[in-house]
């Protein structure tokens, strides 16, 4: 079988009984890249979240299904086990934990009890990897995500991807905060992951990703809702005229729903 | 409540005693002087902590018989891992309850004139030297009743003494095994390190007996002369149900450092106290502890730095996790006395609850009484951060597993401290087994 399907319905999801999502329609494939555009606080982010299962993100109706199996009813871990994975747009810092030892605690739970990877061939993974993004070997060493620069933040979580080998990613944000330069090592990253296996969502309100990663697919979000779907030449078009156009053209006058925690 | 309580040794049990294990005349006054002390002492008084019921004074066995262990090879597994068998030329001191059990001292240690022995063949064959420090710059028969209990019944313990300009590579290691349930210890460790010497000394209380209702009265004075540097970790895993207190005192001489790391892993009640005084001009104090209270058990974690010297600079880490229904109180004093200018008296304190029941109390205090100093505090209670679990889950971490990366990361800057790896990987599965 190639690749793995992400197939998400109606979704509404609320956080603090306030409605965020209202009826999101996604279906996302194998060997596919789609970019979901879109301003601040149309909901991109609760997207992400509602997928990967953030605590505080409620979701009040719909589905989504990861080959036909219920994302809903999985625990974060499970998510994440069955394939899912998301770059997040503020990773969290964990002290006195190192990116090594965390990453492999990752790749074990996946492989699970009996068939860990051994220390030699994840070294050389890890080296491999970060050489790859370009990343001062010493980060190995270093408490998870602590002082790191925002830069640096984001090519951990590209070396996280790159390492766990996801069937579905979501890459929230992955470009805010990033300088051209660490913009073509993380979209380098992303796009060594491209294949067959591999299926990704990538959230951006700024069109410039989408000059190093071409998407298959581009939406926009809007109050909750994607509003409209087509091909790179939407995100040119965006680049091009801004949101307004499209908002005038879609009869829409805040495109914003409740703020986004 | 006051209640009449009779010491369970008299006068002439001490003195017999005394005579028996061939102390010094000095040392047997010093002995029934503190017992005097110790029948009309009050007990100490641990801030939030009320300690007027717990028996600290009853017990039947001043000293129980225990075999040697006949080599290190018969060491039951778990003394075993702590110390590296491999290496032949190392300096370790073995303690059975109250038996000096098993001493090696290292090639090093001997050309270099460095006295390294239990207290009782110290007092006998070093008895002016003891004299000089035993309880008498650091801790005091006569502070409280605990102290003074504790000169009276002095039943184990170690000396170390470093000579001048002496600086030791290798780390010298005590271990002090509690085996035997009616077991009671009233263990003394001296270090005594002159000028411009350096040693780190590592020590593990340990009890191999699941649960004892023994009395743990356990003193440690380290005397570090000019410009002398004395790393001090300890690793206390004493069973359930015994009672403890623990008083771990440094002094500090002109520019002389004194690092302690604490690994503080006790099943039972546990009174600790460890206070720095900085004499010295330019001399400093670093103390980083970390803590796990699990049951039901009540623990009392006092770390003080006072600051007398000038330029002196006084660091306190503190990190503890706490479940069940345990109760620990984290208290931190950083104290300048007048004429200390130019000081710094740091402090950190922060406490993680894994349990509804649990209770964790950080309580930074400074007390300055000087102008021209620096100071601050940072304290913290609080549970395993839902967004962090959520992080570590999102990347197909069970939640049990992302919480023990959390914890452990939480208590890492005292372990990776440990410089025994046999020890260091110790604490590691004590904490791994306590917070499971």
């Amino acid at each position: 079988m190639a690749g793995s399907t992400l197939t998400i319905k109606d979704l509404h999801v609320s956080i603090d009984g306030k409605e965020i999502l209202k009826g999101v329609n996604l279906e996302i494939k194998g060997g596919e890249i789609h970019a979901i555009m879109g301003p601040n606080g149309t909901g991109k982010s609760t997207l992400s979240a509602a997928i990967m299962g953030h605590p505080k993100y409620e979701v009040t109706k719909g589905t989504i299904e990861l080959d036909g199996q219920n994302v809903l009813e999985m625990e974060v871990d499970e998510r994440a086990r069955a394939g899912l994975f998301l770059a997040m747009q503020y990773p969290s810092e964990i002290s006195g934990v190192t990116n090594a030892e965390f990453l492999r605690s990752a790749i074990n739970a996946r492989r699970g009890e009996g068939n860990e990877i051994s220390l030699m061939k994840f070294i050389r993974q890890m080296d491999e990897k970060m050489a790859f993004l370009e990343m001062d070997p010493d980060m190995a060493q270093r408490y998870l995500n602590e002082g790191f620069s925002g830069g640096e933040k984001k090519r951990n979580e590209i070396l996280q991807l790159m390492m766990l080998e996801p069937k579905i990613a979501i890459l929230d944000e992955i470009d805010s905060g990033l300088d051209i330069d660490a913009l073509k090592v993380v979209s380098k990253g992303i796009n060594a992951m491209r294949g067959e296996d591999f299926g990704c969502m990538i959230i951006t309100h700024y069109q410039r990703l989408l000059n190093y990663i071409t998407p298959d697919y581009v939406h926009v979000m809007m109050r909750g809702q994607i509003v409209k779907s087509g091909g790179p030449e939407l995100a040119q078009r965006l680049e091009a005229e801004g949101y307004e156009e499209l908002k005038k053209e879609l009869g829409i006058e805040d495109e914003t729903v409740e703020q986004e925690v | 409540m006051t209640t009449e309580i009779k010491l369970p040794f008299d006068k002439g049990y001490v003195r017999s005693f005394s005579k028996e294990m061939g102390e010094p005349e000095w040392l047997t006054a010093l002995r029934t002087e503190a017992l005097d002390m110790a029948e009309e002492l009050p007990l100490p008084k641990p801030d939030k902590t009320n300690i007027t019921r717990w028996n600290f004074t009853q017990f039947e066995k001043h000293i129980v018989p225990s075999d040697d262990f006949s080599s290190l090879n018969d060491l039951p597994e778990e003394i075993r891992t702590l110390v590296n068998l491999q290496e032949s030329d190392q300096t370790l001191y073995i303690q059975r309850n109250n038996r000096p059990s098993s001493l090696r001292v290292s090639k090093e240690l001997q050309e270099k004139g460095v006295i390294f022995m239990d207290i009782f063949t110290a007092a006998r064959e070093y008895g002016d030297l003891l004299q000089k420090y035993f309880m008498k710059d650091g801790v005091k028969p006569g502070e409280h009743k605990l102290t003074a209990l504790h000169a009276a019944l002095m039943n184990g313990g170690v000396f170390l003494y470093v000579p001048k300009n002496v600086e030791l590579s290798a780390p010298v290691q005590a271990v002090f095994v509690h085996d035997e349930k009616d077991a009671n210890l009233f263990n003394h460790v001296l270090i005594v390190a002159e000028d411009n010497s350096s040693v780190t000394y590592v020590e593990n209380y340990i009890s191999t007996v699941e649960e004892s209702n023994g009395i743990f009265n356990l003193v440690t004075e380290v005397i570090a002369n000019k410009n002398a540097r004395v790393q001090y970790w300890a690793v206390d895993t004493i069973a359930k149900n015994t009672t403890v207190y623990v008083n771990r005192r440094g002094v500090t001489a002109d520019d002389a450092r004194i690092e302690w790391a604490l690994g503080l892993m006790n099943d039972g009640n546990t009174i600790s106290d460890n206070t720095t005084y900085l004499m010295g001009n330019g001399s400093s104090g670093d103390t980083k502890t970390v803590v796990v209270g699990r049951g039901e058990q009540t623990q009392n974690f006092t770390t003080k730095v006072i600051h007398f010297g000038k330029h002196t600079e006084g660091h306190i880490l503190k990190h503890g996790v706490v479940k069940d229904s345990a109760t620990s109180i984290f208290n931190g004093i950083g104290k300048i006395e007048h004429g200390a200018t130019k000081s710094n008296a740091q402090q950190e304190s922060r406490v993680l609850m894994l349990s509804e029941k649990a209770r964790g109390d950080a309580n930074p205090i400074l007390l300055i009484d000087e102008d021209d100093v620096m100071a601050g505090h940072a304290a913290s209670v609080g549970r395993v951060d839902p967004i962090q679990l959520y992080y570590l889950m999102s990347r197909g971490i069970s939640k049990k597993d992302a919480e023990n990366l959390i914890i452990h990361g939480f208590l890492a800057p005292v372990v990776n401290e440990l410089p025994i790896e046999g020890v260091k990987k110790q604490l590691v599965e004590v904490i791994e087994r306590k917070i499971r």
